[in-house]
């Protein structure tokens, strides 16, 4: 028997008490919880989402999407950014101002490569306001999920408020399972020692988020 | 209202004050209190080290002696918790195993009419102000098969805020446990003497005379400790605070 | 769980003596669940709906375990499906050669792990060290434990047993023969730890071919696997290398993607105390080689390892339930003065108390103590984010030990005898419960207690000397209530 078997007939062994016509999953689950906490504007969410993201360390902008280009020069311009990785999809004007060498998210680039590369701009596929979340998909604007990683520096663009929904519910019902998900809040962190939060080990140790609106 | 005491083996035995104390306060409250002669030991002890088989005998036994009673009324949050959440689970389980509803049915009257003293005194008979006056500092220690297993929330409290003369005092980590736990205070001696300890040194902090507990087995178990401590404290438990009057201090 | 460091234990409250005596690991412990359960309850107040989120947390468990066997089979489709391979392991041993051989098979010699409670269970690291094949930890904790040649003691936080002070040493004195040596003047400030961290294990990120994790959650209707985690290290071993093995609990199972809404509202707020958790990474299969965003291979190792014969418990599956958040092990009185090592298994604190002696069975004499130890306070139950009352398991357990009776152990139903050393015990439970049968017998033995009162010691001979030594005994008074109430009330009663 091989252990597949053997696991399946012990787990239906063990379930023996279990009745045939045992409540189905649909009615198994009370989902008396909320669908978000509170009811906000959409501007409020907006706003929630900037103070949770901060509260967890990233740093927060706003501007309008006129201004986007401008705003990520000056980002880049400030931490010294000299090489950018860029997602093959990425609207080519939001990097428009910036004086940097672009480096194009290839699947030939290894981690050594990456690794020398001073920052990495992307969109992103959701964010949540009520826990401060940004979640990239892999889409062509966010590229594999190596170029947010491995570069210390990561400016995430957020079109607000269309991309932002309030609560962890709603996020998962935009997303696709089948693509490879990163949710992200804040930048790395750790509690090992003595439980205490330590904002910056092993992915980017800062977090950019910019959140842009039309007008 | 016709209303059986039960006071468990514990009181009964080394703590019979405590059961004068409630007897006082309730007929005070124009409560008929009866002490059914026939009443021993609810079986928490053995149930909870594992003599699950022990205890059902003696869990009828209870069941048989109360079952009379409009209300039954203890002054221990554990065994009070071991009647209310622990006797239906002792019959659901003798069910599982095949042993029929009996037990349950034998069980079933008295779980709904057992009440620790403060829950009775503040949801049956409606009741904060007992007209006690106790002139002490104290600190309240929420024992956890009251806290947490029965849900006394603060009614304790309220009780003791209503006393004359009483000045409540706050009890730093006053919801962990004291490290009583029944047999773990002898199986795990050394864990649960720090607990107490820890305990004990809190209580010692907050400056009062008294530390009130509504549970005499946690009270033995600190009241053990600050005497080795040497804190000068004093455990006291509730019924004797609220039985306590001007007239007739105790 | 046969990882062999375990074995050989001492019982609990022989461990838990000498961690009780240790000053510095009691600062340590008190100081880290101390600022972490406040933490946490404030997280928790936030949101509104915990009771509910915590209700469906439990029923989406319980349901999944109720059909788990439908559940693993969906998931297998569904992994293999999106190009994954999935291989079964009824045991630590099958599991560990599993690995080994898909380690073997890429001609690699060394892996990055994530941090994973399976593989610590399975004891995977000295079965791969036994192959020629070095495992790195990533985690910061797992690598305080790794280079300090430690023990883990929390389930979230591995080294919680160590301060900053202890950290810097490790990290100044090991690095050096693991890799990139600990900066000069390496201070014990907890930033330049993490960053003396960052630094070492960067190099073998960056050249890993192999990665191994364990999972937070499975979706069996997507094939999707959840990894929760902080550092970005869980991030580096899941997307950087070429081969990625997954080593995951059978109950890590949730049917739908939809379930994740609950697990990810409950789960870090109740382990970190944070609304949400650095990273989390989610993945299904393999991507195709055109973005290449990932492993090409992906392995998913299923363990049984005592579950399905926890499984076959229907009070104890409950522990099946858990989450491994941790907040039981945060506000457990016990775990705070015992420590983790004490509990002899990777699984420490409440939840593991009633873990290991189901996985593991009862056994052994460290399997036998651990129902003991604690003083059912129900803290645990309070915080647990999928409900599962461990004080319930804990007695259950309990009774076991004591009394025996029918397990299962490796599928298949057995009965177990009585624990040894609980004779004594027994007997006098079995003289109580006579004499509580009989109210003249217990009036009796108090009126003999209340007339030689006099001369009872102050401290106690045999077994109660566990009390005496650190507790003054309790004064029997000059005569019981009931003699009181015959006196002042008789007649008024006809019982007797």
């Amino acid at each position: 028997m091989s252990s597949r078997d053997l696991i399946l007939a012990r787990v239906r062994r063990a379930l023996a008490d279990v009745p045939r016509d045992d409540t189905p999953y649909d009615r198994a689950v009370r989902r008396d919880y909320l669908r978000e906490h509170g009811n906000r504007s959409a501007g409020r969410t907006v706003d929630l989402l900037a103070e949770n993201l901060a509260d967890y360390r990233a740093l927060v902008h706003r501007c309008t999407a006129g201004e986007l280009p401008a705003t990520i020069a000056r980002l880049l311009a400030g931490r010294g950014a000299a090489s950018v990785a860029v997602p093959a999809g990425l609207d080519p004007a939001w990097l428009a101002a910036a004086d940097v060498t672009r480096m194009p998210d290839s699947a030939a680039d290894t981690p050594a490569a990456l690794d020398r590369v001073d920052s990495v701009v992307t969109a992103c596929a959701v964010a949540i306001a009520e826990t401060g979340t940004i979640v990239l998909d892999g889409g062509p604007d966010q590229g594999r999920r190596r170029i947010t990683l491995v570069p210390d520096h990561h400016i995430c663009v957020v079109r607000v408020p269309g991309q932002v929904v309030s609560s962890v519910p709603q996020g998962l019902e935009r997303l696709d399972p089948a693509r490879p998900l990163t949710w992200i809040s804040g930048p790395s962190a750790t509690s090992d020692i003595e439980l205490d939060r330590v904002e910056g080990v092993h992915g980017p140790r800062t977090l950019e988020v910019v959140l842009v609106s039309a007008r | 209202m016709r209303v059986a005491l039960f006071l468990t083996c514990v009181n009964d035995t080394l703590y019979p004050d405590t059961g004068r104390a409630v007897v006082k306060l309730l007929t005070r409250l124009g409560v008929d209190v009866d002490f059914p002669m026939a009443q021993t030991c609810c079986g928490q002890a053995h149930y909870n080290t594992g003599y699950r088989h022990e205890a059902e005998p003696l869990a009828r036994h209870f069941s048989e002696v109360f079952g009379g009673y409009e209300a039954i009324v203890t002054p221990s949050g554990s065994c009070g918790a071991m009647v209310r959440e622990l006797y239906p689970r002792m019959g659901a389980r003798a069910r599982a195993e095949g042993r029929g509803d009996g037990l349950a049915t034998a069980l079933a009257p008295v779980v709904p009419r057992t009440y620790e003293l403060t829950e009775f005194l503040v949801d049956v008979l409606g009741v904060t102000d007992v007209g006690a006056y106790y002139p002490h500092t104290v600190t309240y220690h929420p024992t956890c098969h009251g806290l947490r297993g029965l849900g006394l929330g603060d009614r304790p409290r309220r009780l003791l805020e209503s006393v004359g003369g009483l000045e409540l005092r706050e009890l730093p980590g006053a919801d962990e446990c004291c490290g009583f736990g029944g047999t773990f205070a002898l199986k795990n001696a050394d864990v649960s003497a720090a607990m107490g300890a820890d305990k004990v040194r809190n209580a010692a902090s907050t400056g009062a005379d008294v530390l009130c507990a509504a549970d005499n087995s946690c009270l033995m178990h600190i009241g053990g400790t600050m005497t080795r401590l040497r804190t000068g404290m004093r455990p006291v438990h509730i019924a004797e605070i609220l039985a306590s009057t001007q007239e007739e201090p105790v | 769980m046969s990882g062999g460091t375990y074995l050989g234990m001492p019982a609990f409250p022989k461990a838990a003596h000498e961690a009780v005596r240790d000053e510095t690991l009691r600062g340590n412990l008190r100081h880290a669940t101390h600022t972490i359960r406040a933490k946490r309850a404030t997280a928790v107040a936030e949101v509104s709906d915990w009771a509910e989120l915590r209700e469906a947390g439990k029923q989406i468990k319980d349901h999944t375990l109720r059909h788990l066997d439908r559940y693993l089979v969906q998931l297998e489709e569904s992994v293999t499906a999106a190009g994954g391979t999935v291989h079964w392991a009824a045991d630590a041993d099958e599991a560990n050669r599993i690995v080994t051989g898909l380690v073997k098979a890429t001609g690699e010699s060394e892996v990055v792990k994530v941090k994973s409670m399976a593989t610590q269970e399975i004891g995977l690291n000295e079965a791969l060290e036994a192959e020629g094949i070095r495992a790195y930890e990533t985690d910061l904790a797992e690598l305080i434990v790794q280079l300090g040649e430690d023990r883990p003691s929390h389930i979230l936080v591995p080294a919680i047993h160590r301060n900053r002070g202890e950290i810097r040493d490790i990290f100044a004195r090991e690095m050096g023969a693991w890799g990139r040596p600990a900066p000069e003047g390496l201070t014990d400030t907890p930033a330049e730890l993490a960053d003396a961290a960052r630094l070492h294990l960067r190099e073998k990120f960056l050249r890993a071919k192999v990665g191994i994790s364990g999972a937070n959650f499975m979706v069996a209707e997507t094939g999707t696997m959840v990894v929760v985690e902080s550092e970005g290290n869980g991030r580096m071993c899941l997307t950087l290398p070429e081969t990625l093995i997954s080593v995951v609990g059978i109950e890590k199972t949730v049917p739908t993607w939809r379930d994740l809404e609950v697990f990810l509202q409950t789960l870090p707020r109740s382990s970190t105390a944070e609304r949400m958790n650095p990273y989390t990474s989610t993945w299904t299969g393999t991507t195709d080689s055109g973005t290449a965003d990932g492993p090409r291979d992906f392995h998913l190792v299923l363990i049984d390892n005592g579950r399905t014969d926890t499984l076959a418990d229907e009070v104890g599956r409950q522990a099946l339930r858990c989450i491994r958040c941790s907040a039981c092990l945060n506000v457990c009185p016990v775990y705070e003065r015992a420590g983790g090592h004490a509990y002899g298994s990777v699984y420490p604190g409440p939840i593991g108390a009633i873990l290991s002696p189901q996985l593991r069975g009862t056994g052994s004499e460290i399997d036998a103590s651990l129902p003991y130890a604690s003083s059912l306070c129900g803290a645990c139950y309070d915080v647990c984010p999928v409900a599962i009352d461990i004080p319930e398991v804990l007695v259950h357990l309990r009774e076991r030990v004591v009394q025996g009776g029918p397990v299962t152990r490796e599928g298949v139903r057995v009965l177990v005898k009585p624990a040894k050393g609980h004779a004594a015990e027994r007997a006098a439970m079995r003289a109580a419960r006579w004499a509580f049968g009989r109210p003249g017998v217990l009036r009796a033995g108090q009126r003999l207690a209340s007339r030689t009162r006099r001369f009872h010691p102050r401290t106690l001979p045999g077994p109660g000397r566990a009390w005496s030594d650190t507790r003054s005994v309790p004064e029997v008074p000059a005569e019981p209530f009931r003699d009181w109430w015959q006196r002042t009330h008789g007649g008024k009663d006809t019982s007797k």
